[in-house]
């Protein structure tokens, strides 16, 4: 567990505390018995495939949603009997846009610090500091309807920052941009944290972006919690190193011989590509090479690497992140083995 | 709690909107003066039964049809909070530190200027056409009658609004809900000319007290006298803000 020795100006702890949130609709279960507590000064993430119930709690943690069980304090407040003083201390930058087009920018930015009680100057300099963050400067005084989607996205980070949030949530921040502009914000999201000591729970399909920002981390599938701690310990979780293996030819069979080795961790297969874990992964290779060839396939390539949250999340949902981001239809899903662990 | 802020900034929202959105401006008052230019000149040569002595058509009608003007823009003023919806801006405007209450406000402050910009364009719209204003009239209180038949109405269209999953609704409203109570209101002609069981539809229909009560400022004619036409619109306004609100506050967005 990650301690927070820089919190500054927030609450000693627990700036966030969920406790069996759930959600449904009619029969579905879109949020099922969440549990987990955001230390006031952290970044938190959540991660999960599509429909996985990321929005949904996100909504509910911000008042929009009523959890049909469970309860939640964010900052401090119940987020059903003290709404207002929630909504007082949090900011949101949604995953769908939530811009009024027939404005500016700079009109979208001072309508909204004018419902967050800002006095004119203060309004002022918040406006010109979030607006250089985001590189819109020039593009203040211009209709919204005639931005890219990229600069919607921006002017919405930089709204959800104006009123200086004890909590931020931000939901799928960076979807869209380019690697610079995502650079940037990460920056920038990381010095507030820094700087003001403000939480910030976030949703991402980005690993590089959980695992550069997130001091800890819940992968969330299906409604559920199925593995919550820091990004590091989360790859130990697997163990040793990952061996790729790029075979000549389809190999189910192959990776299903595999699985059956008392020394191999966790096979995934999809076409002709296998990956494994395997302790002191070096030692292995010419053994996997030379078991390929008794199978008769024929290993093409073979790389090693430490794991990634990539092979975290894979291991925990069965899919990797680049399935979702096509919308892979299931054939394309990886096919993985869980082994028991001994 | 009330925010004057917040209501405030919802309402210069919407003047931003309106003062950008020509075309929707041209869209909702196109209507009213097709009926204001055909049935105003078509029909004013013919003698209605049951106008007051010494009305032209022409006179009884414009007040009509300012009050249709403004009980449609008013609807959609407030069923548009469904566009807010689907375009995401509602969800901005509910995580702010805001009372509901004060949101319902902001956009019937902001609906029934726009609505009442609409009615009185109306009226200027129909001077050449062959309207005067009478010696007697009493502008202000026409202004009065405008603005609760829009609060009235802007409450109807948060109601549906509220209670509708998303915008196909909208047509349904219009055609089954808003153009039946404009037909009731005795806009076109004296309510006095409907059978029974109609005029007593039409007195259930708080446009008509609305109607009656613009002719009255305007014209200084009344069926009802326009104390019963304030009372009524007066206990309808309250009504729908506090049915409005409690809807409103109760949608999930
Ligand atoms: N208003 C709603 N009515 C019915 N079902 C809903 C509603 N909102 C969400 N759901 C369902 O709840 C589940 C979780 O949705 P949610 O939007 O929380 O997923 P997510 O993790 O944010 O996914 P994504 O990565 O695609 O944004 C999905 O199966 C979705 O279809
Ligand atoms: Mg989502």
């Amino acid at each position: 567990m990650l301690v927070n020795e820089r919190g500054t100006g927030t609450s000693v702890m627990g700036a966030i505390e969920v406790r069996g949130l759930t959600r449904r609709f009619g029969s579905l279960t879109a949020v099922d018995q969440i549990s987990f507590t955001v230390e006031g000064g952290c970044i938190f993430g959540l991660l999960g495939p599509n429909g996985a119930g990321k929005t949904t709690t996100i909504s509910m943690l911000t008042t929009l949603l009523a959890p049909t069980e469970g309860s939640a304090t964010v900052a401090g407040h119940d987020i059903l009997h003290e709404k207002d003083a929630v909504r007082r201390n949090i900011g949101v930058v949604f995953q769908e846009p939530a811009l009024d087009t027939s404005l500016t920018g700079r009109e979208n930015l001072d309508f909204h610090a004018m419902m967050y009680g800002l006095t004119r100057e203060v309004r002022d300099a918040r406006i010109h500091e979030v607006l250089d963050l985001v590189e819109l400067t020039e593009k203040a005084e211009i209709l919204v309807q005639q931005y890219s989607g990229g600069m919607k996205r921006r002017l919405e980070i930089a709204r959800g920052l104006i009123q200086h949030p004890q909590v931020l949530f931000l939901d799928e921040p960076t979807l869209g941009l380019d690697a610079q502009t995502r650079r940037r914000i990460w920056d920038y999201v990381k010095q507030l944290n820094r700087s003001k000591g403000v939480t910030i729970i976030l949703t991402t399909h980005y690993m590089e972006e959980a695992d550069y920002l997130c001091d800890r981390i819940a992968i969330i599938d299906a409604g559920r919690i199925v593995a919550m701690d820091t990004p590091a310990r989360l790859k130990d979780l697997l163990g040793g190193d990952v061996i790729s293996l790029q075979l000549n030819e389809e190999g189910h069979t192959f990776a299903t011989y595999l699985q059956t080795l008392p020394w191999v961790k966790n096979v995934t297969s999809m076409d002709a590509h296998i990956t494994l874990t395997v302790e002191m992964g070096e030692s292995r290779v010419p053994e996997i090479v030379k078991l390929g060839q008794n199978h008769g396939v024929d290993v093409v390539s073979v790389s090693l690497r430490k794991p990634s949250l990539e092979d975290v999340f894979l291991q925990f949902t069965g899919r990797t992140i680049r399935d979702q981001e096509g919308g892979v239809m299931d054939h394309r899903r990886a096919i993985v083995t869980r082994k028991a662990r001994r | 709690m009330i925010e004057g802020v917040a209501i405030y900034v919802l309402w210069l929202r919407e003047m931003k909107r309106f003062v950008r959105a020509k075309s929707r401006v041209v869209g909702t008052i196109g209507m009213p003066i097709f009926f204001l230019a055909f049935l105003g000149l078509g029909f004013n040569r013919v003698s209605f039964p049951g106008l007051p002595e010494g009305v032209s058509y022409i006179q009884f009608l414009v007040p009509g049809i300012m009050g249709m003007t403004i009980l449609f823009s008013s609807t959609f003023a407030g069923i548009s909070v469904l566009w807010d919806r689907e375009f995401g801006f509602l969800k901005e405007i509910m995580v702010a530190p805001v009372s509901r209450v004060s949101i319902v406000l902001g956009r019937i402050a902001g609906g029934a200027t726009t609505s009442m910009i609409q009615g009185i364009m109306i009226l200027f719209i129909s001077l050449p056409l062959g309207f005067h204003l009478p010696g007697g009239s009493e502008i202000f209180f026409a202004l009065i009658f405008m603005g609760l038949i829009s609060v009235i109405f802007i409450s109807m269209g948060l109601i549906f609004a509220s209670n509708m999953h998303d915008i196909h609704g909208f047509n349904l409203v219009m055609n089954f809900i808003v153009f039946p109570l404009f037909l009731l209101s005795g806009a076109l002609f004296p309510v006095e000319n409907f059978p029974v069981p109609v005029r007593i539809l039409a007195y259930l229909d708080p446009l008509t007290y609305g109607v009656d009560g613009l002719r009255w400022g305007l014209l200084g004619i009344s069926s009802h006298g326009p104390w019963i036409d304030v009372g009524v619109l007066l206990a309808s306004s309250i009504l729908m803000i506090a049915l409005g609100a409690f809807f409103f506050e109760r949608c999930e967005c």
